[in-house]
């Protein structure tokens, strides 16, 4: 076979000094930079890239562009890729892509390219760089105005990169680059292979660059294969053109079968003749010039058929330059296995007396034009139905969006340049930015348009039905299957849709949508307009999850929190877990230990000797203020103002629902100073609700709340021989009982660093939080773990930090509770004042369900095998046996589970129902399918007189 | 041994080196480093109240009236985070002298507070002509002059919350505020976003 038969000599805009190699279905072939996959396919003579999905019949390429139902194939290489438009993938060395049937394969293998984001911000978005767009970013760029101009292709220009047009005297597409350059040159930001795909509400749109999927395995790896633009504009324009549409006749879906519009671009664009003896088929003017250019550049063009009783004088014209034009007639049907042979031609309602079959193997057809009216509609745009154009045209939306040319019905080159020059201009100057003198633009005269007719179903030869009248090809719907589905009922253009899956395609109906609502017309006997269109919504472009997933992808997917002392952690082989954000030293194994033993020697060392932990996750809130007192007595269940100066106290935070919302201590540093702790992953929940309640309710209290978690650092120094490691490093700070009891706090000197030494446990040992400012954490911390050296000192994790303090019973809120958990449920109902006058959650305390006798309460259960690990989250049972009753009735479940070097044992705790009237029984855990006997016991395991805490 | 003999540690300390790599292969599109240790405070006072004018004589600079603006006098800045709150940036040696000041300063006023938030936060400053759109890979606000005249936000980039301070007309370029435990995964994230400046990724740490 001759190299690409069907490429011409010297026409199109392809780089004939630079040929490419690449193969389709296994066949080496060649093409030339500038082509796309469909161009240089068509080249070697190959139309056929496929088959339909549901009837497995042979398809081809139907269009030049991005709205193509039929030619999608699979990218192999560099990168799989599934149901790429061969229309718009340009082609590269070493591409190798398949035909498919309609449905594509996802590669397993990771994707290794960069993809990215990018937010802009403009006061005028020009979205298609067509005739229309170019002429409106002319007359905005110079303005001052920060404009933007997208487009999909790889080079501006649009229809004019097809049609062999000229403007200004100039190639069509010679004017495009100018236009670029000057465009560019005042500032503006011209983006293309970029498709705009979504318009949300605020003017904000969301588009895909495709960056570097043309180079190939040239892409460079640190420059992102596609991008999504995240675009706020104050202006909108949307010069997104119109795309041509088939008819609805017999066989209307064979290789072989092009749009018109396409045929045309194929010459001027790839300098392809994608056949040898075409039939051109047309409703409208539109056809005319394309077939007159396609017949002077060599192809032999049996019939032009238009479907107008008087084609008018364009076709006039045609027919005086030599082309046999047959007004009236249309295609009946068409001939040819794997590619068109034949296509048989008769009068418009003489089909059987007039057929005549001739011998083709194109078929070019002019349906009409639709404009792309998607975005518009996305916007929240009003379409109306325009009967002398037969197309839906933009109507009012609720943004600031405009559209122009083509995009709302502008036929003719010169009438998109004005149209978008004048919006450009208006546009820029509505944003206060004057935009001068707007330029005019020269074009050819063309004669006066006959109006196109309206026509979307040619019947077939006598009674031959309309089961291969296809209406949406990407989706093999037919007229048959739309008349199956009015016969069932359905009116509804959206019903329709979801019936047949007509316009669900992967172009979404581009070419289909208005054929497949004139068949419905037609069917149903209604108006076009009356049916009107389905909701256009995004994306009006597939997008990639990983060009959505951006950069937000593996690391970088969510922060990760580290406290000052992470790297120590990771230096000294800590395993990290995560609590939020946070990433917290978990236990530190030692060579040869598991997490069992390695919990196991911290906790040993806590209890017997000293261990330090990093508790700097902890939230700490700044309360200042005369009425901080005030404050902090309505939002915790216990009394705050009555704390002394130096003096801390552990409090707990309902919701109004007298739900535990949050525990930890309070200290006061000052008359009028307080420092509030939370939970770790409560911290910003409760600087919330401290706010909701001062800025909305409590608005008289002279109270102010500041965040410093992260400006201090926690060191929980913990065991019987911390005082003395404390002593040691803290010589000014005087540590016995009597001078610095439990609960109160110190300002210190400590390791040559100001800290604040707080005497707080929750181990029930005697322990030390000291905190420091964040930067001088790690030195702080260095010291201790070097004076502790001789006392064997032991880093601890939040594993052990959690055996420790459930030996004691105290619970872990968001553990051991889950928002519908009282403080009384959890036996504490010392902490809840009887003395407050309110505290938030008081009322609800008293509620009939708050109070009753069989609430889950927190106990401790002590597993009869004391080597058994209850799994956490095991349902409790009364019986031994379950009973028939289903759901089987449940006492409670394990919330927290731990092996204890301390009680030589595992245990548990729980809620139970009523549980603590149940201290001493028997009860039965579920796991697997096994009933493990438990006993019920009080929550405080661990030296329940306290005496340790003292040292 | 006093205060100052101990090492300090910054949160993004780790990071000096891969930010002096990106400085020095961007080709002058980017500057990247952490600014450590500045003395930060917050102000909470009652806008136009009795408060303002004490608190503005004590920092030498006025507090600004409007959102998402902020003043400088020589090395101190004033950050407008809130009606009623500003936060103060100053020098790392001016730490416990400007807090106990301007404490004293408002220590009639009962609706007036202050508090150091120094370790809270570490700045990272984003220079050069391409820190715009540096930031615009992570960040949604308009950073364009013409747009983000007031000079100071709130908001978040790459998703952590961070308080962004343009550098001023002569400089291009922002501080970036961020929370000491983000300020690991921030670090990494700008210098994933300059790769295609440097054109290789200069590794995470």
């Amino acid at each position: 076979m001759t190299s690409q038969p069907h490429r011409l000599p010297d026409r199109g805009r392809v780089d004939r000094a630079r040929p490419l190699d690449f193969v389709f279905d296994g066949t080496p072939l060649t093409g030339y930079r500038g082509d796309t996959l469909a161009s240089a396919l068509l080249a070697n003579g190959v139309h056929r890239t496929g088959r339909s999905v549901r009837l497995g019949r042979p398809r081809g390429i139907h269009t030049a562009g991005s709205e193509e139902p039929c030619a999608l194939v699979q990218v192999e290489s560099p990168f799989p890729e599934p149901l790429v438009p061969a229309t718009t993938l340009e082609l590269h060395e070493g591409l190798r892509a398949s035909s498919l049937a309609g449905r594509g394969r996802l590669s397993p293998d990771q994707d290794p390219a960069r993809y990215d984001t990018l937010h802009a911000h403009c006061d005028l978005l020009v979205v298609g760089a067509g005739p229309a767009g170019l002429a409106a970013a002319l007359a905005a760029a110079h303005s001052g105005a920060r404009v933007v101009l997208a487009d999909e292709q790889p080079e501006p220009g649009g229809s004019l990169l097809g049609t062999g047009e000229y403007v200004d005297g100039l190639p069509g597409a010679v004017w495009a680059a100018r236009a670029r350059t000057e465009i560019e040159a005042a500032g503006a930001r011209f983006l293309p292979r970029t498709t705009v795909s979504g318009y949300f509400d605020d003017n904000y749109l969301l588009a895909v660059e495709r960056r570097t999927a043309h180079l190939g395995d040239l892409a460079p790896a640190s420059v992102s294969r596609e991008r999504v633009w995240r675009i706020r504009a104050r202006r909108v324009l949307l010069a997104t053109g119109a795309h041509e549409r088939s008819l609805a006749f017999a066989d209307n879906d064979r290789p072989g079968i092009m749009l018109a519009g396409a045929a045309r671009a194929y010459l001027h664009r790839w300098g392809v003749l994608p056949g040898r003896r075409a039939v051109v088929l047309t409703t409208n003017d539109s056809a005319y010039a394309g077939a007159g250019e396609l017949a002077a550049a060599g192809l032999d063009i049996a019939a032009v058929l238009d479907a107008r009783p008087r084609p008018g004088r364009r076709a006039a014209r045609a027919a005086r330059a030599g082309l046999d034009v047959r007004a009236g007639q249309v295609v009946l049907g068409t001939g040819g296995e794997e590619h068109l042979s034949s296509v048989t031609a008769a009068v418009r309602g003489d089909a059987d007396r007039t057929a005549q079959d001739l011998d083709a193997d194109l078929l070019l057809v002019s349906g009409g034009w639709s404009p792309a009216v998607h975005l518009y509609s996305q916007s929240g745009g009003r379409l109306r139905f325009d009967e002398g154009l037969g197309a839906f045209l933009p109507a009012g939306s609720r943004q600031r969006v405009e559209s122009a040319g083509a995009a709302r019905g502008i036929g003719n080159l010169a009438g998109c340049l004005a149209d978008g020059a004048a919006a450009g201009r208006r546009l820029v100057e509505a944003e206060g930015f004057p935009a001068g003198r707007t330029a005019s633009y020269a074009t050819e005269p063309e004669e006066a348009e006959t109006p196109p007719v309206h026509l979307y179903v040619v019947p077939g030869r006598g009674g031959s039905g309309h089961a291969r009248h296809f209406v949406d090809l990407a989706r093999d719907v037919t007229v048959a299957d739309l008349g199956r589905a009015t016969r069932a009922g359905l009116r509804s253009v959206e019903h329709i849709k979801r019936h047949t899956t007509a316009g669900t395609g992967r172009d979404q109906g581009r070419t289909s949508a208005l054929l497949t609502t004139g068949a419905l017309a037609q069917l149903l006997g209604a108006e076009v307009g009356e049916l009107g269109t389905t909701t256009f919504r995004a994306p009006y472009h597939p997008v990639s999850m990983a060009a959505l997933a951006g950069r937000d992808r593996g690391r970088l997917f969510d922060p990760v929190r580290v406290t000052p002392l992470h790297a120590w952690h990771t230096a000294h082989g800590a395993a990290f877990e995560n609590v939020g954000q946070w990433k917290r030293a978990w236990y530190y194994p030692r060579e040869g230990e598991d997490m069992a033993a390695a919990v196991e020697r911290e906790c040993r060392a806590a209890r017997t000797g000293v261990a330090l932990m990093d508790a700097s996750t902890l939230g700490k809130i700044d309360v200042q203020g005369p009425d901080a007192g005030v404050f902090l007595d309505r939002l915790y269940t216990n009394m705050m103002s009555t704390l002394k100066v130096g003096r801390i106290r552990y409090g707990v935070m309902c919701r109004a629902d007298g739900m535990v919302f949050d525990d930890g201590t309070v200290l006061r540093a000052g008359p009028d100073r307080f420092l509030a702790t939370t939970t770790t992953g409560n911290a910003a929940a409760v600087l919330d609700w401290m706010e909701q309640w001062l800025q909305t309710e409590w608005t008289d209290l002279r109270v102010r709340c500041t965040s410093v978690t992260d400006h201090w650092a926690t060191l929980a120094l913990v065991g019987p021989a911390s005082r003395a490691l404390l002593a040691g490093l803290a010589p000014d700070l005087a540590v016995d009982n009597d001078s610095f009891p439990f609960m109160s706090l110190r300002d210190a000197v400590v390791a040559g660093v100001r800290a604040r030494v707080c005497r707080i446990s929750f181990s029930g040992e005697l322990a030390y939080e000291i905190n420091v400012r964040s930067w001088e954490a790690p030195a702080v911390w260095e010291s201790l773990y070097e004076a502790g050296r001789p006392l064997d000192l032991t880093p601890y994790g939040t594993e052990t930090m959690h055996v420790l303090r459930a030996e004691k019973g105290y619970p872990i809120i968001g553990q051991d509770t889950d928002g519908t958990v009282t403080p009384q449920d959890l036996g504490m109902s010392w902490v809840v004042s009887k003395k407050k006058a309110d505290f938030l959650g008081r009322r609800s305390h008293s509620r009939a369900d708050t109070s009753r006798a069989d609430r889950p309460q927190l106990v401790a259960l002590l597993p009869a095998d004391p080597h058994f690990l209850l799994p956490e989250g095991t349902q409790l049972v009364a019986e031994d046996t379950l009973p028939a009753e289903r759901p089987v009735p449940m006492l409670g479940n394990v919330t927290s589970s731990y092996r204890s070097a301390a009680l030589d044992r595992t245990f548990a705790l729980a809620l139970v129902k009523g549980g603590r009237e149940r201290t001493g029984q028997l009860l039965y855990a579920r796991t697997g399918e096994a009933l493990v006997p438990v006993t019920v016991a009080h929550p405080v395991l661990y030296d329940p007189e306290g005496e340790r805490r003292d040292g | 041994m006093t205060a100052e003999s101990v090492p300090r540690h910054s949160p993004l300390a780790h990071a000096a080196e891969h930010f002096r790599t990106v400085t020095r292969l961007s080709g002058g599109a980017l500057r990247l480093a952490e600014v450590p240790y500045l003395t930060q405070l917050t102000v909470r006072a009652e806008p136009g109240g009795p408060a303002v004018p004490g608190a503005e004589r004590a920092l030498g600079l006025r507090l600004p009236a409007e959102p998402n603006t902020l003043t400088r006098h020589g090395s101190r800045t004033a950050l407008w985070m809130g009606p009623d709150e500003w936060l103060v940036l100053a020098p790392p040696e001016e730490a416990g002298g400007l807090e106990d000041r301007l404490r004293e300063a408002l220590a009639d006023e009962e609706s007036a507070a202050v508090a150091d938030v120094s370790g809270q936060r570490t700045t990272v400053l984003v220079g050069g002509p391409a820190s715009q759109e540096l930031l615009a890979r992570g960040c949604a606000l308009d950073l364009h002059p013409r747009a983000f005249r007031g000079g100071c936000a709130q908001t978040t980039l790459a998703h952590a919350p961070v308080v962004l301070v343009a550098r001023g007309a002569q400089k291009p370029g922002f501080w970036v505020l961020v929370r000491s435990s983000y300020a690991g995964h921030l670090g990494a994230w700008l210098l994933d976003a300059a790769t295609e400046y440097t054109s290789v990724l200069v590794r995470e740490w």
